[in-house]
């Protein structure tokens, strides 16, 4: 189970329309090029309209265009802040502020006072973590089957872990409830952490990447030599998966961090993670915008951070999952 | 077994140096026959070991649900108490019978059609933008990808102030360009708009990046074979560009249909009350689902509307797979 919003990542289907772009080359790129899209050379690039001489960029329009978008995106962050960071009467006033106030740190004690972030915070951390390290670890195991070795019935069990990824499994959200309340686990971490330890875009994606990562002949040599399969598994097999999973790490994380629905139903008031947390918050202080929106952007912060290193990795991992059969 | 070094013998391509059992003497031949046997045993099984994590997984916490729901949504099924009487399809006809179920159909319906008709067209300009020979590429790139780390509660929080009825931003922008101020959190459409707004502000870079990559896949002597023909620029990108994107925008479009048909995160965080509004302006299909489960203690209504939900995704996206059928061999006959 996991966020209602999640999308997989942009991975066309191989029953694909069949005006599909046939795409030759391996859906990753280049092999070793972890950064893929960043590291693109230049001469790989297509000059459109061919008109351009080289090395003639694009004019100022384009440009302002795009720092317009770009505003676009940062404006309501940079909102969050604004208003979080004055007090409950700036929304009431005449006109709006431009300029920071000097209340964020006030508002920040209060939403502490208020609701337990930094509980909040630890568990959202424990619980991205966890899944995002079990996903990559279990993906990567099975990704290495279907992809390096033989076994009957591997092409149709891998067509079955595709296809679930088209289930909303969401909606059996009532079941679900009722397994955990089982399980005693209603208001605990293992409810959001268990259904989240292994998905079948993960498999995919690591199948599809170890294709074309590891040849062939180096795990028939492995099996020459007596290694066992888990042995050519873990010296053969994971070391050259790391660029993928450093990217499913990530999606996996990111997809944790924002999840609202399940944690939300399963998890209690005592034990939320940073999402269910806001949503206390703003059934204790609707009225009161700044406080509301501190928390908002106290629970972005991390991930920002965590954004501006690994953004890079994002990006590329969102275009190499797009274009391929 | 073999010490680790053997792996990297192995990885380098190191044939020669083989287990000394495997030519052994007659002498050790037992212990040769059960590393055999071991080893046939693991290369048999192992396969399947390695996949059954997933399978195991989704059998418990996807699959397994999933099909429970019909069963409980056969039943009286309470909250506290469990399981009661089988009803049959009682709840179903008392779901569809129910005003606000038809009302959280069409906020649904209607909240998907807002947020993904515009965001596809903006993600495919943004990804045009972003094809051109920028300096400082990843930098925009990145920056189109910002609100995608953003966390959808966080952004309903913002977006419900910057919408807010009396004191957002957006109508004293309206106010002062003098159009009259817009009750976002009263009206029907009005509050769709503003739902809308958010799913788009959190996705629309990451679609666009999808776009930009199958941009970059267009091959390039098409381009300038319409260049040769007379193209311009806007030609090329309505003739050349756009039919290239198509299986990309259908793709973006059914994995959308499948996450935007279940939302709830916005909806429920646009006000405080998280019932989709007083009359149920904003209600969705899963928000719903919601009150009547875990509200109103109705597992069994609960369920009811989560299969009607299912078969609705089902249906939409057969609409699509035809849709699309039709789309591609109209290409062919062409």
């Amino acid at each position: 189970m996991s966020a209602l919003e999640e999308r997989p990542l942009p991975i066309i289907p191989r029953t694909g329309p069949a005006t599909a772009p046939k795409n030759d080359e391996d859906p990753f790129g280049r092999r070793g090029s972890g950064s893929g899209a960043g590291s693109r050379p230049e001469g790989h690039r297509r000059r459109r309209g061919g008109s351009g001489g080289p090395g003639r960029g694009p004019g100022w329009i384009v440009y302002g265009c795009l720092a317009a978008v770009i505003l676009g995106s940062m404006f309501p962050l940079w909102w969050s802040y604004l208003i979080g960071s004055h007090d409950s009467t700036i929304l009431s006033r005449d006109s709006f502020p431009l300029l920071p106030g000097g209340n964020f740190l006030d508002n920040a004690a209060s939403v502490i006072n208020t609701v337990p972030f930094w509980r909040a915070t630890m568990n959202s951390i424990i619980v991205s973590t966890v899944t995002a390290v079990s996903v990559v670890f279990f993906s990567t195991l099975a990704g290495y089957a279907f992809a390096k070795l033989r076994f009957r019935g591997a092409a149709p069990l891998l067509v079955f872990v595709i296809a679930t990824m088209a289930i909303p499994t969401q909606l059996g959200v009532v079941p679900l409830y009722q397994v955990m309340a089982r399980l005693g686990w209603i208001g605990e971490l293992q409810a959001v952490i268990v259904p989240g330890l292994v998905t079948a875009f993960g498999v995919f994606w690591m199948t599809q990447y170890l294709r074309q990562a590891i040849p062939d002949e180096l795990i028939e040599a492995a099996t020459v030599d007596g290694c066992s399969m888990i042995r050519t598994f873990w010296h053969v097999a994971l070391p050259a998966a790391k660029p993928a999973a450093a990217m499913l790490f990530l999606f996996t994380f990111v997809l944790n961090w924002t999840n609202f629905f399940w944690p939300f139903i399963v998890l209690g008031p005592q034990n939320p993670t940073l999402p269910v947390a806001l949503q206390q918050l703003q059934a204790a202080h609707f009225v009161d915008y700044s406080l509301v929106l501190a928390g908002a952007t106290m629970a972005t912060i991390p991930l920002l951070i965590l954004f501006i290193f690994t953004g890079r990795q994002l990006v590329s991992g969102i275009m190499q999952g797009a274009v391929k059969q | 077994m073999t010490a680790p070094s053997r792996a990297e013998a192995a990885a380098t391509g190191s044939r020669s140096g083989g287990p000394a059992g495997r030519t052994g003497t007659g002498r050790r031949k037992p212990r040769i026959s059960f590393r055999h046997r071991a080893s046939a045993w693991d290369r048999r099984y192992s396969p399947y070991l390695y996949i059954s994590p997933f399978f195991l997984l989704f059998a418990v916490v996807g699959l397994f649900p999933l099909i429970y729901t019909i069963w409980v949504a056969a039943h009286d099924w309470d909250l506290i108490m469990g399981q009661g009487e089988f009803v049959g399809t009682d709840n179903f006809a008392h779901v569809l019978g129910q005003r606000a179920f038809w009302i959280s159909l069409r906020n649904t319906l209607s909240i998907f059609i807002l947020s993904s008709a515009p965001q596809v067209v903006a993600a495919i300009l943004i990804a045009y933008l972003l094809d051109y020979n920028l300096r400082a590429r990843t930098f925009w790139r990145m920056g189109v990808l910002v609100p995608y780390v953003v966390t959808p509660v966080a952004v309903a929080l913002i977006f419900s102030n910057l919408f807010g009825d009396r004191f957002g931003l957006v109508n004293s922008m309206l106010e002062t360009v003098g159009i009259d101020a817009v009750g976002w959190h009263s009206g029907v459409l009005p509050s769709h708009l503003a739902i809308a707004t958010m799913v788009n502000f959190r996705w629309t870079g990451y679609n666009a990046l999808i776009f930009l990559a199958a941009m970059q896949a267009v091959p390039r002597d098409l381009y300038e074979a319409a260049a040769i023909d007379g193209a311009g620029k806007v030609r090329q990108f309505i003739s050349v560009t756009i039919p290239n994107l198509r299986p990309t925008i259908i793709f973006v479009i059914i994995t959308s249909t499948i996450g935007g048909l279940q939302i709830f995160d916005e909806p429920r965080m646009f006000d405080q009350y998280g019932r989709g509004g007083a009359d149920g302006q904003w209600q969705t299909m899963t928000l719903y689902l919601y009150e009547l489960g875990w509200t109103r203690s109705d597992f069994g209504l609960a369920s009811a509307v989560a299969v009607l939900l299912f078969l609705l995704i089902v249906a939409i996206g057969l609409v699509n797979f035809v849709i699309t059928r039709r789309i591609s061999s109209s290409e062919v006959k062409r």
